[in-house]
């Protein structure tokens, strides 16, 4: 009986297979070095060019004439080799491969580290460096550890002030940020089962954050019904009695609003210990937490009201973003007072379009708070999109409890 | 392939931020890189890498996929990595940039200390005691020995 990383990569957990990559991608950031790489290794062509994305998402557009200048390179790489590029604006790698782009079974290679997020449709989804990544458009192929699991079981009904992202910062908290090194995990149980496609590609995408290779669910209905809207038929897959390096339960019933404190991801705490420390900045969206679903809540919260610190908002996804305008969605959040950013990474990542300022304070609906990461000298902590709208409103520390 | 130097002792869970901070990526040329390598973490760390051996607690190089942080290590001009553990990607992007990193448990840091590192045999040595490593698959070692995943490609 196999766990559903050994059944796809088809050996037992321990060992070392060469696999075929039935998707590869690549951003604006990891896909210049990927391309350097890939001119030095001397190879003509890339084996299956029809399975590769570059997606230009991280400094989206350029900021500066040499980024701008980079990015006009690997266009031109891009378009000589095959590969399918989505230039600026369309949106975060993840989000845009979430979107009818990675089917169950299928692996999946990303040069990003969030590349587990896609784990979510069922696939073995795993991110990798540029040098890798070159090497995969060279051969179509790359070698894997087949990874032991830790079986997440989900059970129960979560509370109405909570997300899934009050879910995975818990599960990061109690597993440490380097509990699920060199592992997969696998979410199950009728927890698991009930959450939306937006939910499990949250939890997915914080797998890297405990160190593993990826997070999994098994496709079902849910997925089946998710997938059909981008006209793909796929069948369901049903756990087996597998054998699990670690099992861990999870009641959801008992899950409160939490927050991940810096600068560590796993230093995780509810988000009332914190309640009243004030802010500078509130940032909703990165692959995490920027979907349709996120902005709806986010919405919902602050609608007719106003924020009152600087609130940067920014969709996944063009589609999400396309959605939220005919919806009325971002309509509510521009009335609040917030600022709207273009599809993309926005500021996560520290390089444009909203970073911190020395001794500033943020909260963001993001996957990590390292040191530094999305300004020198600032604190930010991580939250869910209910924490962050209430945070928003009152310009500190705030619980969504009692406001939903 | 045998390796020594003067250790370099750094903590536990070190994230990609911390090699090479977001803010330097936006380059292609590598020398950037090795100047501000370890900066946020600390600033007097970079000059003292050259030659040496860095040991690292558990996770070292958490975080982003990002290749320029052992490139970094690695132009900065240390010999190798140990830890007892490190995050997936960087263990791979190392081996991919040609830097030899070192799965050991047990080890104690000591600041200048020298530490010799035995690829073929499996062993770190440091005040004297040897300690068993984790050892790297033939695949590995053939990449390291080659310099990298680039020239091992070229040469295939
Ligand atoms: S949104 Fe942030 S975490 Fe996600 S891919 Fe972009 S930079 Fe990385």
């Amino acid at each position: 009986m196999s766990t559903l990383s050994e059944r796809i990569l088809g050996g037992p957990a321990g060992t070392y297979v060469d696999h075929e990559v039935d998707r590869a991608f690549a951003h604006d950031g990891t896909g210049v070095l990927a391309m350097e790489a890939f001119r030095k290794m001397g190879v003509a062509k890339p084996a299956r060019p029809e399975t590769v994305s570059i997606i230009y998402d991280h400094i989206s557009p350029a900021n500066t004439s040499h980024t701008a200048t980079l990015q006009k390179e690997l266009r031109e790489f891009s378009a000589a080799a095959g590969f399918a590029l989505t230039d600026v604006g369309g949106g975060i790698c993840h989000q845009l491969m979430s979107e009818g782009r990675v089917l169950p079974g299928e692996v999946v290679v990303g040069a990003d580290s969030h590349s587990c997020t896609t784990g979510a449709f069922g696939a073995f989804s795993t991110g990798v460096g540029a040098t890798d990544m070159a090497a995969i458009w060279a051969e179509g192929s790359t070698w894997f550890r087949v990874p032991e699991t830790i079986n997440i079981e989900l059970t129960g009904r979560l509370p109405e002030c909570c997300e899934a992202k009050d879910i995975v910062l818990t599960v990061t908290g109690n597993i440490g940020m380097d509990g699920g090194t060199y592992r997969a995990l696998e979410y199950t149980g009728d927890g698991a089962a009930a959450l939306t496609i937006a939910g499990r590609l949250t939890l997915c995408n914080m797998a890297v954050e405990c160190g593993a290779k990826t997070g999994l669910f098994y496709a079902d209905k849910t997925t089946q019904d998710y997938l059909a809207r981008y006209g793909h038929q796929v069948e369901r897959q049903e756990p087996e009695d597998a054998t699990y390096c670690r099992e861990l339960s999870v009641d959801l019933s008992n899950m409160e609003p939490v927050l991940s404190v810096p600068h560590r991801v796993d230093t995780v705490a509810p988000v009332a210990d914190y309640a009243g420390t004030p802010l500078d900045q509130v940032f909703v969206g990165t692959c995490t937490n920027g979907r349709y679903e996120d902005l709806e809540r986010f919405a919902q919260i602050v609608r007719g009201k106003e924020v009152t610190c600087r609130t940067i908002v920014v969709p996944a996804s063009r589609a999400i973003m396309q959605k939220a305008a005919e919806s009325g969605v971002l309509a509510a959040i521009i009335a609040a007072g917030c600022m709207v950013g273009p599809p993309g990474c926005g500021p996560c990542l520290g390089m444009h379009m909203g970073v911190l300022g020395e001794g500033e304070t943020a909260l963001s609906t993001a996957n990590r708070n390292f040191k530094n990461r999305m300004g020198v000298g600032a604190e930010y902590y991580l939250g869910s999109v209910a924490t962050a709208a209430a945070s928003a409103l009152k310009g500190e520390i705030t619980s969504p409890e009692g406001i939903l | 392939m045998t390796f020594s130097g003067p250790a370099v002792c750094i903590g536990v869970d070190i994230d990609t931020d911390q090699v090479i901070a977001g803010r330097y990526l936006r380059t292609k040329d590598t020398s950037v890189w090795a100047e501000h390598v370890f900066e946020d973490l600390d600033p007097t760390l970079a000059p003292r890498l050259n030659g040496a051996v860095l040991v690292a607690g558990n996770n070292m190089g958490c975080g982003s996929s990002r290749e320029q942080a052992p490139v970094a290590i690695r132009e900065a001009g240390a010999v190798a990595v140990v830890a007892p553990s490190f995050a997936r990607i960087f263990f791979r992007n190392a081996i991919n940039v040609g830097l030899p990193v070192i799965e050991c448990e047990g080890l104690t840091c000591h600041e200048g200390s020298t530490v010799t590192i035995s690829l073929e045999e499996g062993w770190v040595e440091a005040d004297g005691v040897r300690h068993p490593v984790r050892p790297l698959s033939g695949r590995m070692q053939e990449i390291l020995a080659a310099g990298g995943l680039v020239p091992y490609w070229r040469n295939k």
